[in-house]
């Protein structure tokens, strides 16, 4: 006689052993440190930081490690852990233009007051395996000199200063938080913008790719990406003063687009705006592209149904998390749900059979 | 585990959970939005449920997980193992000992009882999402009862297959007033709902929807008057292990020759049969 | 008599840029009104207005409802206009893709305001959307296809049933006849004909044709640059216009 499959819970437990068992792989092969993966894989770190909204190098790298290196896996074990831990205020302000840079470009403007640096960029490398990456070889330290202690303000305030660039106008009192309220449509920038600093690079580089196919069309140039250093703080009230708390990497962009004005607004250029944890220049430059194209209602664009250009669609789809979990469910037994749309089908097949048989 | 509190998560995020239930009771059928948290299990195997199961839960709860009808299925037993380790409630696979009830795709065969809370996981909590894609277009269609359109979807499945081609998650109406997803349970169990002495609740993760049932409530699946709705099953098959002719069945492939035989999808009801029948014959 | 219809001082700008202004006229029951002018003359924008699709600037839209007599239609709460957008009133678009339900069945298009008002019996259901079908001249065998497979003449005609089925007391009319062939505009002008006569409608209808409004409107508007020009009973204006703008209109078509 049959009995219905037993045994669950003995299924799972062997097979987290077997996962254990797999992750450490060769015993003959050193197990690899977090100081390894946070130092020599730090742009993984960087992902899994933006993505799981929180910044902590070494969390990042232990979760890469337990994920096997799967980054979405490991976002996820951050921001199970973010979410168990207590909110006791938001931070004020970073003030970018005061950040220490370690790179700073701009396609708008030659040179500007702070310079171009280019810094630790794949660009222009040829895209040529180093076989002697292999080898462990030693790494000379790169050429150093001085800096001079310079204001690197921001290349599209001299836009501003010439009233050519769009004001952004006050923020709101409050510090919306997607992690605490439900979201709601429409959505306000502030939120458009947070939900976008921890949304799937992937699906933002494709959205942004999409607007400069002809999507949501709005010619976007990079007015200008920095990455840097920049020390956070908070008032506590408790103190009466404000405290710096941490020194975290930031990468910043700003495009520059066309607007062509409207009944009360000149023509002038506006702004997309990208903000993310660690160095993610790809993430920047995306995020920016879609900010821009979120715009389109509030500067009566043309809304031709273009993705980008939707907010329900992109805020609903952005999260990996959210999108990753809903897709694997799937593999979840379905058998109740299966055996009903079985007996259907072959109700209506029945019907349709003594249908015809009539005929 | 001690560096969680009792049932994993924060009492400020339990308020605001209880906050939506209460919200959510007060206004049978209603999808209350709440600010859902990233669980330790991925969206879509079953947050929103233990969302509201851990807020709901004390200490003196005996909470029973099952996924498709059965307490053994993978996903049940994690979820169920998830509350033993972070609220150390007892747990039980009886139907009729558990104060708490979580479950996925099923309503047990045993009717519920005054007391007890039934917490469904939902996939998808909006029901006219299928014809409308928009949340912002279907809340107002639900503020204005504008549900024309689902009606339409019906009328549409009688025309072209002769009946409402709906096996489950079938559209209810709630106190005659908002139409409500019952989760993807078979529409077999979808009259368990009306009218039970049972609270229950739904918890949708990644969508961030609340709503329930509050006991007693009036709960019809959408039909027309002259094709009434009917809770289907498998024709004519009785359960091979209890013999049981009133559960619903899974299907079971026994060879490849075509062979399959059918038992309850409900395992506590199954077993229950099974020992007093022993009971009987000794 | 209480009037179906009282519009008083009715304008809409668009920026700065006028789309119709001081708009007052009166439709009584039975009563077909005809609004003509050109492209841009702000017919379109009226009848949106008076539809309630869009908000105007200024002015009021009196409807005589079946329980409170004369209300402001501005001042409704939005389920109670769309209430009356499902029951007393009906519109018919010009482009019957934006009327329709195109990925849903002939019967269930005409079905839908039934069932949208409460109608729950398949058989009835079907029985009133057969017979309206049978009305605007579509094969009933037709009844479970969908608009996609249908000519653009028959999309409107099911267009016209889809909004008629209800009884509504009050039509509103976008260009019914424009985009499609003049043959099968013949066939659909003789068509609304009949049924404007047979069910004694009202309605307001807007479009650049003279023949329409020739054969259906009791009363003309006729609006040039967001204003009207000049109004009175259709074959009043139509054959003797007193304005220059209206002159010209009517010589215009005569000439075709």
């Amino acid at each position: 006689m049959y009995v219905a499959v037993k045994g669950g819970e003995r299924a799972i437990e062997n097979a987290h052993a077997w996962l254990d068992d797999a992750r450490r792989g060769d015993r003959d092969v050193p197990d690899l440190g977090l100081a390894q993966i946070r130092e020599q894989l730090a742009l993984a770190v960087d992902r899994v930081m933006a993505e799981g909204s929180l910044h902590d190098p070494d969390l990042a790298a232990l979760a890469l490690k337990q994920a096997r290196g799967d980054v979405i896996e490991a976002v996820f074990l951050i921001r199970a852990f973010r979410t168990t831990l207590p909110r006791f205020g938001a931070s004020l302000p970073v003030d970018t233009s005061q950040m220490q840079i370690l790179r700073r470009i701009s396609a708008t403007y030659k040179d500007a007051p702070g310079g171009q640096v280019l810094g630790p960029t794949f660009d222009y490398t040829h895209r040529l395996l180093d076989f002697d990456l292999a080898q462990a070889p030693d790494v000379p330290p790169a050429p150093e000199i001085k800096a001079e202690p310079a204001d690197t303000p921001h290349i599209l305030s001299h836009l501003g200063a010439e009233g050519l660039m769009q004001g952004e106008g006050p923020g709101g009192p409050e510090v919306p938080d997607l992690t605490r309220t439900p979201l709601e449509f429409p959505a306000e920038r502030a939120l458009r913008l947070q939900a976008l600093a921890r949304g799937d690079e992937g699906f933002l580089l494709s959205l942004a790719y999409s607007t400069q196919r002809g999507y949501g069309r709005n010619h976007a140039f990079v007015g200008e990406l920095r990455i840097g250093h920049l020390r956070v703080s908070a008032h506590l009230p408790e103190l009466g003063f404000e405290i710096e708390f941490a020194e975290i990497l930031l990468t910043e962009c700003e495009s520059v687009n066309q607007f062509q004005g409207s009944k009360t607004e000149p023509a002038q250029f506006t702004r997309g705006y990208g903000l993310v944890f660690g160095q993610s220049e790809r993430k920047a430059i995306s995020m920016a592209l879609v900010d821009r194209a979120l715009r389109a209602r509030e500067l009566g664009e043309d809304m031709d149904g273009a993705p980008a250009q939707d907010e329900e669609f992109v805020l609903s789809h952005c999260d990996n998390i959210q999108s990753s979990g809903f897709l694997e469910h799937i593999k979840l037994p379905h058998y109740v749900d299966f055996q009903a749309e079985l007996e259907l089908i072959r109700k209506l097949r029945r019907d349709a059979a003594a249908r015809q048989a009539a005929e | 585990m001690t560096d969680y509190n009792f049932a994993y998560l924060d009492e400020a995020t339990k308020r605001m959970l209880r906050r939506a239930i209460l919200k959510a009771v007060a206004i049978p059928g209603y999808q209350v939005p709440f600010s859902s948290r990233e669980m330790p299990m991925p969206y879509g195997w079953g947050t929103g449920g233990v969302q509201v199961t851990a807020a709901c839960l004390v200490p003196e709860d005996t909470l029973k997980v099952i996924d498709q009808g059965a307490d053994d299925t993978t996903n049940a037993v994690s979820i169920r193992n998830f509350f033993a380790r972070v609220a150390r409630v007892t747990t039980t696979e009886a139907t009729a000992e558990a104060s708490v009830i979580q479950t996925r795709h099923r309503i047990p065969e045993r009717p519920l009882t005054d007391g007890q809370i039934l917490v469904f996981q939902v996939p998808i909590p909006e029901p006219l999402r299928f014809l409308e894609p928009r949340e912002t277009e279907t809340r107002t269609m639900h503020a204005l009862e504008d549900y024309g359109l689902m009606q339409v979807r019906l009328y549409e499945d009688i025309a072209r297959h002769g009946e409402i081609a709906r096996a489950y998650a079938y559209p209810v109406r709630v106190e005659g007033r908002y139409i409500m997803d019952p989760s993807p349970i078979p529409k077999f169990d979808n009259p368990k709902l009306d009218r039970s002495p049972a609270l229950h609740l739904f918890g949708a993760g990644r969508e961030g929807r609340i709503y329930a049932l509050p006991p007693h409530t009036r709960v019809e699946s959408l039909d027309f008057e002259d094709y009434p709705f009917t809770a289907s099953k498998a024709a004519g098959q009785r359960c091979a292990i209890c013999g049981a002719e009133d559960s619903y069945l899974d299907e079971v492939i026994t060879d490849d020759a075509g062979g399959r035989m059918f038992v309850c999808s409900d395992t506590d009801y199954c077993a229950t049969r099974v020992a007093a029948q022993a009971e009987d014959a000794a | 008599m209480t009037p179906l219809l009282k519009v008083e001082g009715l304008g809409k700008f668009y920026g700065r840029h006028l789309g119709c202004a001081d708009i007052s006229f009166t439709l009584w029951p039975g009563e077909v009104m005809g609004i003509v002018g050109e492209s841009g003359s702000g017919k379109s924008t009226l009848l949106n207005c008076l539809a309630g699709h869009m908000p105007p600037d200024t002015g009021r839209v009196m409807f005589d409802t079946r329980d409170q007599g004369l209300r402001d239609t501005l001042e409704m709460s939005e389920p109670e206009r769309r209430w009356l957008a499902r029951t007393d009133w009906a519109f018919v678009h010009q482009n019957p893709r934006d009327g329709l339900r195109m990925n849903v069945s002939a019967g269930g298009n005409v079905g839908d305001r039934l069932m949208a008002v409460g109608a729950r019996h398949y058989g009835d259901i079907r029985r009133q959307a057969s017979d309206w079908l049978g009305r605007v001249e579509i094969d009933a065998g037709r009844i479970d296809e969908r608009p996609r497979a249908f000519s653009g003449g028959m999309q409107q005609r099911l267009q016209i049933a889809r909004n008629l089925v209800t009884g509504p007391r009050l039509v509103f009319m976008d260009e019914p006849t424009g985009g499609l062939d003049v043959s099968v505009q013949a066939r659909l002008l003789d068509l609304l004909r009949g049924l404007v006569r047979h069910f004694g409608l009202s309605a307001v209808i807007v479009t650049h044709d003279l023949a329409v409004v020739r054969l259906l409107a009791d009363r003309l508007m006729v609006m040039k640059d967001g204003h009207v020009v000049e109004e009175g009973l259709t074959d009043q204006v139509l054959d003797d216009p007193q304005d220059a703008y209206t002159q010209l209109l009517v010589s215009s078509v005569l000439q075709v």
